[in-house]
């Protein structure tokens, strides 16, 4: 999911019970049908399934065992097994291809980026949702409008502000942008969490005598830490995958991020016709987001279906 | 309690505010404006030009194609991507057999989530980048597969025909798409009371029938949203980036593939006509705003509640 798009929302969510606990049931149908439909469905089920998940995992494991190959068995057969382990595109991607050049960049800017989002989104969304004021609703929905317009029609001005800003082709400007893209979402979800925390403790706060900020940063941010963890991986994901504004924002082959970098990459090892290089950066970029989502499967599936919790 | 209260809302509301209206805001206000204008982007001066690019929009063939295609995605991606969204999370739910059970989930459940759910995590450039390789006609894997299975035969161009290019892009956006909707719906059938499936059975309902008449109404809020979803997606960033990456031009071969967020870009940024640009955007803005109320206004039923 890119920093960029609406997310999907309202989804009743019955929390994360497995279907099969949810669906079990016991009343007593193998009386009536015995077998039969059930047969039938069970093994077209399966069948569909199935295909369906190779469909998903065969294209990748194919581009794992390419990166192994050399240039010329992967042109004279794309399905042959590698002879050898051949490491050595790993060490070319990662030098001579500039790949930990682009990985280094992306880090700095999705870091920068997100803390930036989390703290100018949370205190966003915490004073929409708990303060009144005059705007509040308009303020409220010019960041919700932010989620459903076409982003590119604004990056043809946004070039040329960034420009006239000394932003361009900057890895700071590209963090600022990236905040103010990830705002939309992020106040719409936070705003939502901050008016479900009970405010009895906020007060409690206030007449102990702590700011308001005060308040907010010890007292209410804690608090609304499952919300940001969720929105926290949204935003990650997104940031880390972010192709169309570093595309358009940022050109320099310096600052280049890894997904623009890697298409970079592509168009001209494409003429050097260096292809295990090459699929070695793909898999190189592919396998700490496929990793990471493995190990955290849980919390990167709810955070992604974030809006869904609504 | 209203101490500085005020004072307090300016601070927080200040930075991310401004940061919005100056980097998005403001950027979508001044492109509305160039679209009036004959501004080039690569010098300051302009003069306005009232509808003179609107015309020249209606009359340039380009844009009638990018338009045509965006249009072809808005109505085939959701209805693909949902469909098969809904097929397969309705198999993984309630696809399965088991002994005095009403409805059950497949075996192996957890793992067709973990797994369809993989392209979710990826970027969609890498995405488009694996897939560019994968149906090279020479050595991809696709054509590869085919020859594997005897197919040998039939050993198409794709991106490099016009007639199947359009038809790849949109198999790798819906590659790349299903897995959410399957968790998505999974997660909404799973919280479905089994109460309502035991009724329906007991009735004498087939799973088609439970599957039309109970499954799909009580999950409508999700789908519809979904529906939007998938809209805008088809009409953003990943159909810029799919085609950008994949397509040889970008945009061709002659044309075929071009979608409108592609030709806002090669206006602004390589035939340097940035007011002309913003005027595409502008018609890109139409059929989005269009799309959603479109949507919403077909999709509006009683809500129901369980």
């Amino acid at each position: 999911m890119k920093t960029t798009e609406t997310p999907p929302p309202a989804v009743r969510q019955g929390g994360d019970r497995g279907p099969d606990q949810a669906a079990h049931a016991g009343a007593g149908r193998s009386g009536r049908q015995p077998g039969g439909e059930g047969a039938a469905l069970n093994v077209f089920s399966h069948g569909v399934l199935v295909i369906w998940a190779i469909m998903v995992v065969l294209p990748l494991l194919w581009a794992v065992m390419t990166s192994f190959k050399t240039d010329d068995a992967i042109l004279s057969s794309p399905w042959s097994l590698p002879d050898g382990l051949h490491l050595e595109n790993w060490g070319r991607a990662w030098n001579q291809a500039h790949m930990s050049d682009y990985f280094l960049n992306t880090i700095i800017v999705v870091g920068g980026s997100l803390v930036g989002t989390l703290v100018l989104g949370s205190m966003a969304a915490y004073v929409l949702a708990r303060f009144e004021f005059p705007g509040n609703r308009f303020v409220y929905y010019l960041f919700l409008g932010g989620n459903s317009f076409p982003i590119m029609l604004a990056l043809v001005p946004l070039f040329y502000v960034m420009s006239n800003l000394s932003l361009l082709n900057t890895l700071h400007g590209l963090i600022l942008v990236y905040i103010a893209y990830s705002l939309p979402f992020t106040v719409f979800f936070l705003t939502a969490f901050f008016r479900t925390l009970p405010s009895s403790v906020a007060e409690a706060a206030l007449i102990d005598g702590a700011s308001h900020s005060r308040t907010f940063f010890q007292v209410m941010l804690p608090m609304a830490r499952p919300g940001l963890i969720s929105v926290g991986i949204f935003n990650f994901l997104g940031q880390w995958n972010q192709y169309m504004l570093p595309t358009v924002l940022n050109t320099e082959p310096e600052t280049k991020v890894l997904s623009q970098g890697l298409v970079e990459l592509a168009t001209s090892q494409g003429y050097k016709g260096d292809w295990s290089g090459l699929f070695a950066g793909l898999v190189m970029a592919m396998l700490p987001v496929l990793g990471a989502y493995i190990v955290f499967q849980r919390q990167v599936v709810s955070g992604l279906t974030a809006g869904a919790l609504k | 309690m209203q101490h500085g209260k005020y004072r307090f809302i300016t601070g927080f509301l200040a930075l991310p505010l401004g940061l919005y209206l100056l980097f998005v805001v403001w950027p979508f206000v001044q492109s509305i404006y160039y679209s009036f204008t004959d501004w080039t982007g690569l010098s300051p001066e302009f003069g306005m030009i009232g509808a003179g690019n609107y015309t020249r929009m209606l009359d340039d063939p380009v844009f009638w194609k990018s338009l045509q295609h965006s249009l072809v995605l808005v109505l085939v991606l959701p209805l693909v991507t949902l469909g098969l969204a809904l097929f397969f999370a309705f198999m993984i739910n309630v696809g399965g057999r088991r002994r005095n059970a009403v409805v059950a989930g497949v075996r192996g459940s957890a793992f067709y989530k973990i797994a369809y759910f993989f392209p979710q995590v990826l970027s969609i450039a890498i995405v488009a980048l694996l897939f560019q390789f994968a149906f090279n006609p020479d050595d991809g894997m696709i054509n590869a597969t085919l020859e594997a299975v005897g197919l040998g035969s039939i050993q198409p161009d794709w991106l490099g025909d016009p007639d199947l290019a359009l038809i790849v892009v949109m198999m790798v956006l819906v590659w790349s798409t299903v897995g959410f909707f399957v968790v998505l719906f999974s997660a909404g059938m799973a919280s479905i009371p089994r109460e309502i499936y035991e009724a329906a059975l007991l009735d004498g309902a087939t799973r088609f029938t439970t599957f039309f008449r109970v499954t799909l109404p009580l999950l409508w809020d999700t789908v519809q949203s979904g529906w939007v979803y998938m809209g805008i997606l088809a009409l953003g960033a990943e159909s810029f980036a799919v085609v950008q990456i994949m397509t040889v031009g970008p945009g061709g071969p002659d044309y075929s593939t071009t979608v409108l967020p592609l030709y806002v870009y090669q206006a602004a940024f390589r035939d340097g006509q940035a007011a002309y640009a913003t005027t595409i955007g502008v018609a890109l803005l139409v059929v989005t705003l269009a799309f959603a109320a479109i949507v919403m206004r077909l999709g509006r039923r009683e809500r129901l509640e369980f």
